[in-house]
């Protein structure tokens, strides 16, 4: 499935502010060129050629050297835990193309005056609210080991907000019998300045386990875990 | 405090679909082999099913979100907006094919409409979570959410 991404954007001349329509074409616009430069499920897109070894590195384009950058860096910030060289099928930065695109797509907005706004895709959630009054967003983060529940609800002013957890594998609700989890994990919420190293430090923590709340805070300072699920 | 927040700020709601992805955890790929973009369809969505009262006063009446795929079927979720606040979900369309989807929503879904309202009485804007079913429901809480305040 496509990730859904939604954005909301909070002030008093939002319907009728002509410069809105425009920032936000502008930003789905961005979304769009990150998708089909990175998206593993299109044939025609760059990343698909880097898997194939068909696109040398000096045809990349500039988005895809910097997201490689990136995966290198983060792969070196979190002690290998997110490691896209290290997936089926081969490199694949999808886990942190999500988070990078949201966070550069926001900017689009910053033209307009006097507004909050927040953008989440798929989970993975930038915000910002333009003044110390304005209320913060509200975020209910979803509670693994039971459907029926919110683990937390989490207000978020500026930054961003990412879950990594049992999203492939969905075993413990719905499947006992592929329950296999290689971390003691459901799920893990990391909360920090940027979205884009909240999302790479969920994503890593949930494969990594164990004390992950300390070991976000030393390797990321900033960040924290904002919500845990462990398994029972 | 919220509901200030709501009363005075309008707000606008924009919903695409992108981005299939993996974590570096996941074995199957999220998109089970779905193309990119199909599904569902929403590009905009500033005028819900049912038109709501413009987003300056929160809203009210009966929005339906945009029908979620999960690797088990579509999950499609309605919400009742009342004075800004939601008083009644339901999922509308839920996978109901085989007799594992029933035995997954028959315990899920239920407790997932009760969860929506007991988690709008704490007033939430957007969700966050990771799995699958709900992941749907989610998704599609999010759109009914956008189409509330569309």
């Amino acid at each position: 499935m496509g990730t859904q991404v939604s954005l909301h954007l909070r002030g008093h001349r939002v319907d009728t502010d002509p410069a809105v329509e425009p920032a936000v074409a502008a930003v789905f616009g961005h979304l769009r060129t990150a998708d089909e430069l990175f998206s593993t499920y299109r044939p025609d897109s760059q990343v698909s050629a880097i898997r194939r070894n068909e696109l040398p590195r000096d045809q990349w384009h500039p988005w895809v050297t910097e997201v490689v950058a990136l995966c290198e860096e983060a792969r070196e910030r979190t002690d290998g835990y997110f490691d896209p060289w290290r997936l089926p099928g081969g490199f694949d930065p999808s886990g942190l193309v999500k988070g990078w695109a949201t966070e550069n797509a926001a900017p689009h907005l910053a033209r307009l005056c006097g507004y909050d706004h927040y953008l989440n895709a798929g989970g993975d959630i930038t915000a910002h609210v333009h003044t110390a009054r304005a209320p913060a967003w509200r975020v209910g983060v979803e509670d693994p080991t039971d459907p029926a529940a919110f683990l937390a609800i989490l207000e978020l002013r500026t930054g961003g907000l990412a879950t990594s957890g049992t999203a492939a594998r969905g075993a413990h609700i719905v499947d006992p019998h592929t329950g296999r989890h290689t971390s003691n994990l459901l799920s893990v919420t990391v909360t920090g300045p940027t979205l884009l190293w909240a999302d790479v430090f969920a994503t890593a923590a949930f494969a990594r386990g164990g004390n992950v709340t300390r070991w976000v805070s030393v390797l990321a300072p900033g960040y924290e875990v904002a919500a845990l699920a462990r398994a029972p | 405090m919220r509901r200030i927040a709501i009363t005075f700020a309008a707000t606008v709601s924009v919903v695409v679909l992108l981005f299939s992805y993996r974590t570096s955890t996941d074995q199957t790929p999220v998109a089970a082999g779905r193309p990119l973009g199909t599904g569902t369809q929403p590009t905009r969505t500033t005028s819900p099913a049912t038109p709501a009262t413009p987003g300056s006063t929160g809203g009210s009446g009966t929005f339906t979100g945009s029908a979620a795929d999960t690797r088990y079927g579509p999950v499609q979720v309605q919400i009742t907006v009342a004075g800004g606040k939601i008083t009644d979900a339901q999922a509308v369309q839920y996978p109901q094919e085989s007799g594992r989807d029933v035995r997954i929503n028959s315990s899920a879904v239920p407790e997932l409409n009760q969860e929506t309202l007991q988690a709008q009485s704490a007033q939430i804007d957007t969700v966050s979570g990771a799995t699958y079913t709900s992941e749907g429901y989610q998704q599609s809480l999010q759109s009914a959410i956008d189409a509330a305040h569309g």
